[in-house]
């Protein structure tokens, strides 16, 4: 299955190699979102595809060492509140939902600079939520709702 | 825009689909997927979309592939019709 650690050399050392590559690469198009192509979204589906990328080379369980379904969840949801908590900070500062030009008085970089980095906090909110998404539905596509452990267990009563 | 590249792509992109619904096995269907899914994302880049290129890829070329590879590893791999 998906979920098994590879037993090949090459296909362990070369994602070993690529998955940092990735994920700067990830952090690069969130970074740049507001000026260029790319985004939070897509951003964080190449986060998500990096951990993806771990779960099959490596397999499931060490794959959750690094990154258990809590910490996913509690990520997913952690981005909503980035997002939505800039919006309803605008809206606390007396302007419209995601109106970053009234983070100025907090922030004190001028109304052009506070929209660029409005834009980025909400950038990265969707980046983080959009990773942990897809990890999440990989994982439970892969596994089929349960641990790798339980998994065992039951196909060796079924057997 | 060069409309000979884009009919190139255009008839790539039909055959590809086509493809990807007839073949009876369900793994060479997805991988047929995720090609047209990168003629799609050649053919938003040609026409000045490169965002929309850029989700095309990532999405529809990498994490869905990955995605329906899973779901075809848990059923069957055979289509019955």
């Amino acid at each position: 299955m998906m979920t098994k650690q590879s037993d090949d050399v090459i296909v362990k050392t070369l994602s070993r190699l690529l998955i940092p590559f990735m994920q700067i690469y990830a952090l690069y198009v969130i970074a740049h979102g507001h000026y260029s192509p790319g985004g939070g979204f897509q951003g964080g589906v190449i986060l998500g595809a990096s951990l993806i990328l771990l779960v099959i080379t490596y397999g499931l369980d060490n794959a959750l060492r690094k990154m258990s379904e809590k910490l996913n969840t509690i990520l997913c949801s952690t981005g909503v509140f980035i997002y939505a908590g800039i919006g309803a900070l605008c809206l606390v500062l007396g302007g419209n939902f995601l109106d970053y030009a009234e983070l100025d008085p907090i922030l004190h970089v001028g109304i052009a600079q506070a929209r660029s980095l409005g834009i980025l906090g909400v950038e990265v909110g969707v980046g983080i939520t959009v990773m942990a998404a897809m990890a999440s539905i990989f994982l439970d596509i892969a596994t089929g709702g349960l641990p790798s452990s339980k998994e065992k267990n039951i196909q060796g009563k079924r057997a | 825009m060069i409309w000979q590249l884009d009919l190139i792509l255009c008839l790539f992109i039909i055959i590809c689909a086509i493809a990807a619904i007839n073949v009876k096995d369900l793994l060479a269907a997805v991988i047929i997927l995720g090609a047209y899914s990168f003629f799609m994302c050649l053919l938003w880049t040609e026409m000045g979309a490169v965002d929309v290129a850029f989700t095309e890829a990532s999405v529809g070329a990498g994490v869905g592939t990955v995605l329906f590879i899973a779901a075809v590893s848990k059923t069957k791999r055979r289509s019955k019709d």
